[in-house]
């Protein structure tokens, strides 16, 4: 029998606001635990909370980049239940009206495109962490990231599978750092989502029984976990059995997924609207400000790079799909006029630098400034192609600036024609044999007096010169 | 010279003519207090910090502050730093807040000084202060007699002339209710007057904090200091704060005062509808008019008010969980048992009971029965609310429809009886409107309080048609005999 896999997803985007939703303490992650907390975030008795609006800009941002209708009224709801990392007993979400509705998302998939509906995004409140492993017979609660602003973004049911899940986290990664609403750093949990998965036969119209896995938050982890659900599923149903609706873990030590106990989910959340909180109301100018402060998208970058920078269409699609690559790449554009070269590198040796290291771009030693610098000093033959790259090295481990290393090595192109024919000079003198040889006809030689000269020069003689000369002086 | 049943007009006088110290009226208030310590209106003093406070205005000997050095109790409900606040709650009975409520810590900035935390209702819920974890408030006028409540401590505390004024909150009739069986002046702002910041959340859409006094002019000085936005509480209304002694002295002529219809007081004993008959003549006297107005609505307050106070309440006290402050239970094998065990000792009763029909009416298949349907209802009562006032200036009725009554004789049966308590003051609370309740009379030695309900941030009016009734009248002056305590 031939099964069809429906996934819809839920992702939660923690925004980049400097202080939290409903407090102004900090957002900053990694602080030391209940550091980032003041008196609205633990719940003490007594406390109100008032909203930050940058998170309503944020949210609005990211409704407008796929194509959504904004609520400029928005209006919380308390979502009631008990968990020690939630200090109120309840979560200030978005029920009945959510900030955006509707919209859609473009995806690739295996050389497929495919456009995702999206069913609403809301803001709501972060619960704090349970740390149940670090202390014998108790559990520690960090409230730090308690009250930190989330948008909620519900997709419609349109995924077919696990590559196509991960295709959309990925466009919803390019998407939500590109609007710098989030910095989508998923191992910090900045990017997570639960994926709703169910199985049915080819050609029905109804939907299978649904199970939801539960704060998945890697690509990785999407793929593997839907994929051992589908099976899971596919295995019931062609046993004759039937999927139980339920809500799952994924466990990437044993890959697999697993129900979650009954008392975790369990819950009649006693929705009702928060009465601490008048409706927020953005205006029609505010909303005219996010539009005129709109930032460039993937797609508007690629083709600017294109028209203005002549760069080709793979290499402007390459930079433009990843933020912190472009915009390091629209930093050091600003200093240097050999655009192409720039981006070979970035593209190239930069890229490979990176991939081996598993880092981003603005996690490593390098500066726009400084590459740019590097691109200048290969265009004006200062140093070789070559010894750019032994000098790229360098930077990569100590983050010194390419006029710093060559100096400090000396590393110096030699151009000037007079010490080039001086060295060649006496390149010619110390091997007759080889010249007798070149010039009897064996023309591979060439490149043996090359390397001569730029054995003796440790690499730094400009090599247009030394070719230029040398076919002069063996005529 | 006593500074016992004094106002604070008076004691203003005294302590600018130099009669007395700032420092001599603190102490005698807190000898007062340790006196009528057997009324049990206090549940903490703040003996050390009010010493301190008035020797240095004392010191200071410039001001222009008409609070300045004058003793004042705050209803335990309200946080302030580094002094317990308990709710009357054994759940709280060992917080101190690390931070002050917004409308203590303006009338202290104006130069008050706390010199206690007053006994109320556990968290607030309940008409006769028999809820407190601290035990009974006694009424001043009559031993074994409640006060009234929530905010029974602090109407005791004024009644008693222990302090010229108090702090309360209203979220059903809380500080209007406990005035009028005490015998003073208590009135309920406009919803967001009075920022809710640092006060003990009940009801958020329905609590009210407001002053406790012997005057209607005296609560015109703490409102004046209370009132005003805070950006801390977004419910908190964003609009002018007129100076409320400017107007209070205007002449009344003329004023449209409305009766409601449909609250027959043919039913109530027969001496507080003498009292409310008189003060009507009164009033026509000093030039006001009267017409009967209609609220068809009005008589679905009770049930309405006890779905939406007890849903909103069964949110607020989930933060009240044993973890990260208040009582904790001991022995407990997981978290669910924490909370089971923590929350069954910390609250009592009447607390758990309303946890319990707010969470049924919030929960699913209920919601829209309960809950929504009563908010619809609460819409429809503003409208009424609204109609009226085009053609009235003020509404009148009774406070309360009995005076204050023994412990233990109402609501251990059927908790309804007590809820019957709030069937005037329910209402403004629902729209939102400010209320206040003046003393009007006696029945049986004790006091009747006589509401006015205002319109929409119309303090103002409300304090002046006070005033002007108490400056042609002396309920208001009438003392309780306290031998008994």
């Amino acid at each position: 029998m031939s099964w069809e896999t429906v996934i819809g997803l839920e992702t939660h985007v923690q925004l980049s606001t400097k202080t939290k939703l409903f407090s102004r303490a900090s957002t900053s992650f990694g602080a030391s635990p209940n550091t980032n907390v003041n008196l609205i975030d633990c719940g003490l008795p007594g406390v109100l909370p008032s909203v930050n609006k940058e998170a309503f800009y944020k949210a609005i941002r990211f409704g407008m980049a796929i194509n959504a209708q904004i609520n400029q009224t928005s209006i919380f709801d308390r979502k009631n239940y008990f968990y020690a990392d939630l200090p109120k007993g309840y979560q200030i979400t978005q029920m009945d009206l959510p900030i955006v509705l509707g919209g859609s998302i473009d995806i690739h998939a295996e050389e497929s495109a495919k456009t995702i509906n999206i069913t609403r995004a809301h803001l709501e409140e972060d619960a704090g962490k349970s740390i149940h492993d670090e202390f014998d017979g108790f559990s520690a609660i960090d409230l730090n990231r308690a009250g930190t602003p989330l948008l909620e973004i519900v997709s419609e049911p349109e995924m077919s599978s696990a590559k196509e899940a991960v295709a959309y986290m990925k466009a919803m990664h390019q998407l939500v750092t590109y609007l710098d609403v989030s910095d989508g750093n998923m191992a910090q949990g900045s990017l997570r989502c639960d994926a709703n998965v169910s199985i049915r036969k080819r050609g029905d119209k109804e939907l299978g029984t649904r199970t939801e896995i539960k704060n998945i938050n890697s690509f990785k982890f999407i793929e593997k976990a839907i994929n051992f659900e589908i099976k899971r599923q596919i295995k019931i149903l062609e046993s004759g059995e039937k999927v139980i609706q339920e809500t799952r873990l994924y466990d990437s030590s044993k890959d697999e997924t697993r129900p979650m106990r009954s008392k975790e989910f369990a819950n009649d959340y006693r929705y009702f609207p928060e009465p601490d909180l008048l409706p927020v109301i953005i205006s029609d100018e505010e909303i005219q400000k996010i539009k005129d402060e709109f930032p460039e998208l993937p797609r508007e970058k690629e083709a600017r790079y294109q028209s203005d920078l002549g760069l080709s269409a793979y290499d402007a699609q390459i930079i433009a799909s990843s933020k912190t690559m472009a915009d390091f790449f629209d930093t050091a554009v600003k200093k240097t006029k050999n655009y192409s070269l720039l981006s070979n590198w970035l593209i190239g040796e930069i890229s490979a630098y990176l991939n081996k290291e598993q880092i981003e771009i603005n996690e490593s030693k390098l500066s726009a400034d400084k590459v740019a610098t590097l691109i200048n000093r290969i265009d004006d033959q200062t140093i070789s192609g070559k010894i750019g790259k032994s000098i790229f090295e360098e930077m990569c481990l100590s983050g010194a600036s390419p006029d710093e290393i060559i100096e400090s090595k000396g590393l110096k192109q030699i151009s000037d024609d007079g010490a080039i024919e001086d060295i060649i000079n006496d390149v010619i003198k110390d091997n007759p044999t080889q010249v007798e040889a070149y010039i009897g006809g064996k023309e591979k030689l060439f490149g043996f007096f090359v390397g001569q000269v730029m054995k003796i020069t440790q690499g730094k003689a400009n090599p247009k010169a030394v070719n230029r000369i040398l076919k002069d002086k063996l005529k | 010279m006593s500074i016992q049943f004094k106002s604070i007009t008076e004691l203003r006088a005294m302590l600018d003519d130099k009669s007395i110290s700032s420092s001599e009226l603190i102490q005698e208030s807190l000898q007062l207090a340790k006196k009528y310590k057997e009324l049990n209106c206090f549940v903490t003093m703040n003996e050390k910090i009010s010493v301190k406070k008035a020797s240095s205005i004392d010191l200071n000997e410039k001001t222009n502050s008409t609070l300045s050095g004058i003793p004042l109790a705050q209803k335990d409900l309200f946080c302030t730093e580094g002094l317990r606040t308990t709710c009357s709650s054994k759940i709280l009975s060992n917080f101190i807040p690390p931070y002050t409520a917004t409308a203590v810590e303006k009338l202290e900035d104006a130069g008050s000084i706390t010199i206690g935390k007053t006994n109320m209702d556990e968290f607030a819920m309940g008409s006769s202060n028999e809820t407190s974890f601290f035990g009974n408030v006694h009424n001043p006028w009559k031993k074994g007699y409640v006060p009234g409540g929530s905010s029974g401590g602090s109407a005791a505390a004024v009644s008693a002339g222990i302090v010229p004024a108090a702090t309360g909150t209203d979220t059903g009739g809380s500080i209007r209710q406990p005035a009028a069986h005490c015998g003073i002046t208590g009135l309920k702002p406009t919803y967001g007057r009075v920022s809710r910041w640092g006060m003990i959340a009940f009801a958020s859409s329905l609590d009210q904090a407001g002053p406790l006094a012997r005057t209607a002019e005296d609560c015109a000085i703490l409102l004046n200091a209370m009132s005003g936005h805070d950006s801390k509480d977004t419910t908190s209304l964003n609009s002018n704060v007129p100076d409320f002694l400017e107007n209070i002295n205007q002449p009344i002529d003329g004023l449209k005062i409305g009766i409601i219809k449909e609250f027959d007081i043919s039913d109530l004993d027969t001496d507080v509808q003498a009292c409310f008959e008189d003060s009507k003549k009164n009033y026509e006297s000093l030039g006001a008019q009267f017409v009967e107005v209609s609220l068809p609505n009005i008589s679905a307050s009770v049930p309405t008010y006890y779905s939406i106070a007890p849903a909103e309440c069964s949110s607020n006290l989930s933060r009240f969980d044993g973890v990260r402050f208040g009582h904790r239970a001991e022995n407990t094998n997981d978290l669910n048992d924490l909370y089971i065990k923590s929350r069954s000792e910390g609250f009592g009763d009447e607390v758990k009971r309303r946890i319990l029909i707010g969470t049924y009416a919030l929960s699913a298949g209920y919601y829209d029965a309960y809950y929504k349907k009563a908010q619809q209802v609460r819409r429809l009562i503003k409208n009424d609310f609204d109609d009226v006032f085009k053609s009235v200036d003020l509404l009148m009725t009774p406070t309360s429809p009995n005076t204050a009554f023994k412990f233990g004789s109402k609501g251990t049966q059927n908790p309804v009886e007590l809820y019957l308590e709030d069937l005037f003051t329910i209402s403004s609370n629902l729209a939102g409107l400010p209320a206040i309740s003046i003393p009007h009379g006696q029945v049986n030695s004790l006091p009747v309080g006589l509401q006015l309900i205002g319109n929409f941030l119309r303090e103002d009016q409300l304090l002046n048609a006070s005033h002007i009734f108490q400056k042609n009248s002396d309920f208001h002056l009438a003392k309780p005999n306290l031998e008994d305590f």
